[in-house]
């Protein structure tokens, strides 16, 4: 076990935590801002690779795919919340399920549309390579995959810290009866952070379908994995999504790495003790 | 609810049994089979009715209870040729044992926290079930599963599909009964009281964690015997039974009969079964039908199937008030 | 699909009955009921749906008549769960009494649907099910089994003799951790290690890993070639990773790892990767030419394994069938004189052992790009460079010794050579 070894090591478990930062940051203002558990979170993901497909096969341009698949999912997503959940109010498990019911029936359309076979995104052949740096082969896609979640996460910690638009949005996380009470249209933000969470996890999806493949079976696949990162970080906090997913990727890169025996265990374990000494998460308010 | 509330609903159950009794033996083979794949099921769902609509925990693990009870049915019967004659009933018992056991070690982890933070703690608890099940190859026969040789004989025959669903209705019916006094009791009671205002039970001086653990651990008994019959259903046992996707199906049936009822449970089950396994052989599309009765039930019918007679009284009641409180104001005026 | 599939079989009986004007019979003619168990929803769907179409693209060719039998293919969806797979079969059975069950995905499902067939009789094809013990320590369970497809080991024994022919002293092993995995690694490490080479590392990523990250930097940098087995999302994820890494040396690979089912979703990455397997579709033979383009043209993909296998199973039913003059002659007759007939398939000549499993050509294939059959695009195939005829589940191993050691497992053989 050389320096080289911790090294890529290290930079692996970061870019898989980039990916999952991605997914779960849109998950993490979903709840925090609206107390919604989505459990078709995995699906806008597997839909967004899907539709990148899609774009891909129709145009041939991987850089369309991504705001195009990012847009489509991002309208389901609103309609989603319009139509099904609004309703609902503040009814947790009935939206638990709710969304459960819909990630079935999406996995059953998503079958019936692009058919089962298993499919693997191209990106721009630019990306496909490695940098060799110091002796070290590193994909440029795992670089590319860091560099995505850095932009996107300093984007909406400025949003939200700078911009009006993401003071009405803390308001509206912290205590949501208030927000109201001073004006804030908080149905209007709610349908803004759910479109925003799908249409990150779709863009997890477009990035990530070249990096882990799209297939059916991928929705249940990420979705405890995402969940484990939100949890761990804390439901509602954008720094505790992106540090949740730095462990979850370290832990569970390391975890495989050094003890391969236990690699089932390596996501999970840690989860429920974290959950078990502190049950909101390293991050989370309730 | 009224006393004679009560009876009216407990002569209903009853004579569904009944009629469930008499009926299914004479239906054809398939039918018997669906049928007792649901009752047997039903308990596991049952069991997390207990937790779901009595005190409010939303599990989404219960899966890995039915899983201990199979798979310890299935090894003493591969490994030890036990369990296979009389001794089926003291499978049972340990299969209930091992449910229970296992809720004591995961209650201790996951009942400190609530609502999605449960959910998701049972849900890690689960998936670590499922990866030991796979895992542990030369214990649980990994992905291969571990076939049963055959169904026990003591006396009778549970090889004969009718039998064995006698067998599985009769337990499953006493199960019912001791959930259903479990729930009438001070201790279901309390429970409920748990569901509806958990700070208001402890200021009274409830021991709300222990309250909440005991129930978790008793849907874990129930939970571990419904493995063991389910492990006799199909005759096989493996990974996919401790799946995530099995706790996700308990929790729907709970919700899609009726959560707090018991009985809805076995409703759910019979509807999900019914067109998972019946309607998949006559049309391709039963995948869409399925998600649709979800979705439809959990927004129209938040209280599930069994709550219609309440929703249709309540309008009742609600139209007969408007309509007094019209008279009402006509003969004040 | 089942009821389409059903009202369409209808159609096509009535029309086969007339326009082939059959040689009358003296009795009418016999309806043949043949249960099919595979996955037809959920994450398996397409390989079900593969499976479905070989078997009925043969159907298709005999317009459902098997020597006189009409065919009724009846299939029910196991959603590759154990359980649901067993209510199925006995639904065929018990209700629809179906003649024979044939199917089957996974080993798991195998292991389901075998006892079902022993406790009700009935006939029970194993196209794809590969499970090693179940036509070796565990047959003597099944009276009623045979197995038409293969066993997970049996294309690694030749392949590992291969390796050594070719020059590897030393080879790292890489496998999706499960038992499919561990026979097919089992298989070519029993081999490999016997002509004389050495397996000097075993890794068992958990099934559904696509992030083999972790795994890569652990590889043995002595190795001469890196030994795999993936399937499905798993096999497209890592060729390309490892090659990314700057690995340069050649990956060989369990016959999943570049079947036709994922091959087309492959890049040029994997030109040069080796595998071994009962069929390629890139076997140059005039039958198989013809099979290929025509299910390429009636289901718009180059045809797997699975499909292939069905196609096959469905062929020597009816060669067994047509041999009874269009009846069907009870399981245990059939059973006897399937496992004496010698066939002409797809994938070349078949017979079966004693052990009911059948003794085949194994291909050892390389990816190349070319053009074949006539089609103008250059695309990824499995090009055949080497043919091991007459291979059974035992190799060189004589059965009786073969079934003394224990089943191919994740401690078995065991890594003498591991550093």
């Amino acid at each position: 076990m050389d320096t080289r070894f911790w090294l890529i090591q290290t930079f692996n478990g970061v870019s898989y935590g980039a990916l999952l930062f991605l997914v779960g940051s849109g998950l993490s203002l979903i709840f925090g801002v609206m107390r919604i558990v989505n459990l078709a979170h995995g699906s806008y993901f597997l839909l967004g690779g899907y539709v990148a497909l899609s774009v891909i096969w129709a145009t041939g341009s991987w850089l369309l795919a991504l705001p195009v698949a990012a847009m489509a999912v991002a309208v389901l997503g609103l309609v989603m919340e319009r139509v099904f959940l609004r309703p609902l109010g503040f009814d947790p498990l009935r939206q638990v399920l709710l969304t459960v019911g819909f990630a079935f029936l999406l996995q059953q359309a998503a079958l019936d549309i692009w058919s089962g076979n298993n499919f693997d995104i191209s990106p721009p052949a630019a990306l496909t390579r490695s940098v060799v740096l110091g002796g070290l082969y590193l994909p440029l896609y795992r670089v590319f995959m860091i560099a995505v979640a850095l932009a996107i996460g300093l984007a909406l910690w400025l949003t939200m810290e700078k911009t009006r638009l993401g003071a009405t949005i803390r308001a509206t996380v912290d205590d949501a009866q208030m927000a109201r009470g001073v004006g804030i249209d908080t149905s209007f933000i709610s349908m803004l952070i759910f479109a925003l969470g799908a249409f990150l996890a779709a863009l997890g999806g477009v990035i990530g379908g070249a990096f882990l493949g799209i297939y059916p079976g991928l929705d249940f696949e990420m979705l405890p994995i995402v969940f484990a990162v939100v949890i761990i970080g804390g439901m509602g906090s954008l720094g505790g999504a992106a540090i949740g997913a730095l462990l979850v990727g370290l832990a569970d890169n390391f975890g495989k790495a050094l003890f391969p025996e236990v690699s089932y265990f390596t996501l999970y374990a840690p989860m429920a003790l974290i959950l078990a000494v502190k049950p909101t998460g390293l991050f989370g308010r309730e | 609810m009224s006393m004679a509330g009560t009876r009216v609903k407990v002569l209903a159950v009853v004579a569904a049994l009944a009629a469930i009794a008499l009926i299914v033996p004479h239906t054809g083979s398939f039918v018997i089979l669906l049928a007792t794949r649901a009752l047997a099921f039903s308990i596991l769902v049952m069991s997390l009715d207990i937790l779901l609509g009595y005190t409010g925990l939303a599990s989404l693990g219960q899966a890995a209870y039915l899983g201990i009870g199979a798979y310890t049915t299935a090894i003493l019967a591969t490994r030890y040729q036990f369990g296979l004659g009389y001794d089926f009933w003291l499978v049972i018992v340990l299969g209930m044992l091992g449910g229970a056991l296992l809720a004591v070690l995961f209650g201790m982890l996951a009942i400190r926290a609530t609502g999605v933070y449960f959910l998701m703690i049972t849900l890690a608890l689960g998936q670590c079930v499922w990866g030991l099940a796979y895992r542990w190859n030369s214990l649980t026969g990994g992905d291969n599963g571990i076939n049963l040789p055959q169904r026990p004989k003591f006396g009778i025959d549970l090889a004969d599909e009718v039998t064995f669903f006698y067998v599985v209705l009769s337990i499953f019916t006493i199960s019912l009964l001791i959930m259903y006094t479990l729930v009438r009791s001070p201790f279901g009671r309390s429970l409920v009281g748990i569901r509806e205002r958990e700070l208001r039970m402890k200021i009274l001086g409830y021991n709300t964690w222990l309250h909440k653990y005991l129930a978790f651990v008793i849907a874990g008994g129930f939970g571990g015997l419904a493995g063991v019959l389910w492990a006799h259903t199909a005759g096989i046992v493996s990974p996919e039974n401790v799946v995530l996707t099995t706790s996700v199906d308990a929790l729907l049936m709970a919700v899609l009969g009726g959560a707090g009822t018991l009985v809805g449970g076995v409703i759910g089950a019979m509807i999900v079964f019914g067109l998972r396994e019946y309607l998949s052989t006559l049309v391709p599309w039963w995948q869409y039908a399925l998600g649709a009765v979800y979705v439809l039930t959990i927004f129209y019918l938040p209280t599930g199937l069994m709550g219609i007679p309440e929703r249709i009284r309540r309008r009742r009641a609600l139209l007969g008030n408007r309509r007094d409180s019209k008279e009402l104001a006509s003969v004040a005026s | 699909m089942t009821g389409l599939l059903l009202r369409r079989l209808g159609r096509t009986l009535l029309g086969g009955c007339f326009a082939l004007g059959i040689v009358p019979h003296p009795l009418a003619a016999e309806e043949l009921r043949i249960g099919f168990v595979a996955p037809t929803t959920g994450i398996f769907a397409q390989v079900g749906k593969d499976m479905i179409d070989g078997f009925q693209m043969y159907l298709d060719e005999v317009k459902n008549d098997f020597g006189g039998a009409q065919v009724k293919f009846l299939v029910e969806d196991e959603q590759a769960k154990p359980d649901t797979a067993v209510t199925k079969a006995k639904k065929l059975i018990l209700q629809d009494k179906v003649h024979m069950l044939v199917g089957g995905l996974l080993a798991s499902s195998g292991y389901a649907l075998a006892p079902v067939s022993t406790a009700e009789k009935t006939l029970y094809v194993v196209p794809v099910s590969a499970a090693d013990d179940l036509t070796q320590r565990d047959l003597p369970k099944y009276p009623y089994l045979i197995r038409t497809g293969w066993s997970s080991s049996q294309p690694s024994h030749p392949f590992g003799q291969w390796a050594c022919d070719q020059g590897y002293k030393k080879i790292a092993a890489i496998a999706a951790d499960y038992a499919f995995g561990y026979e097919v690694t089992g298989g070519f490490q029993k081999a490999f290690e016997d002509c004389g080479g050495k397996i000097i590392q075993k890794i068992w990523p958990p099934i559904g890993t696509k992030d083999f990250g972790p795994y890569i930097p652990t590889f043995k940098a002595d190795a001469d070639a890196t030994f795999t087995l993936m399937v499905g999302p798993m096999s497209l994820q890592f060729p390309k990773q490892l090659r990314a890494s700057g690995y340069k040396k050649p990956i060989l690979g369990g016959g999943t790892s570049y079947d036709e089912f994922v091959l087309p979703s492959m890049g040029d990455e994997v030109i040069g990767d080796v595998s071994a397997l009962q069929y390629s579709a890139a076997l140059e033979t005039p039958k198989n030419e013809a099979f290929v383009k025509k299910y390429r043209a009636k289901y718009g993909k180059v045809p797997s394994y699975y499909s292939e296998t069905n196609y096959t199973s469905a062929q020597m039913i009816d060669e067994v069938i047509r041999k009874n003059g269009g009846k069907f002659p009870g399981a245990e007759e059939f059973i006897k004189q399937l496992a004496a007939m010698k066939f002409d398939t797809l994938r070349g000549p078949v017979a079966f052992d004693d052990m009911r499993n059948p003794v085949q050509n194994i291909y050892i294939k390389k990816v190349e790009k070319k053009k074949m059959f006539g089609y103008d695009k250059e695309e990824l195939w499995n090009a055949v460079i080497k043919t091991y005829p007459n291979v059974g589940q035992f190799w060189t191993y004589g059965k009786d010794t073969f079934l003394k050691q224990p089943v191919y497992s994740r401690d078995f053989p065991p890594c003498k050579f591991c550093e």
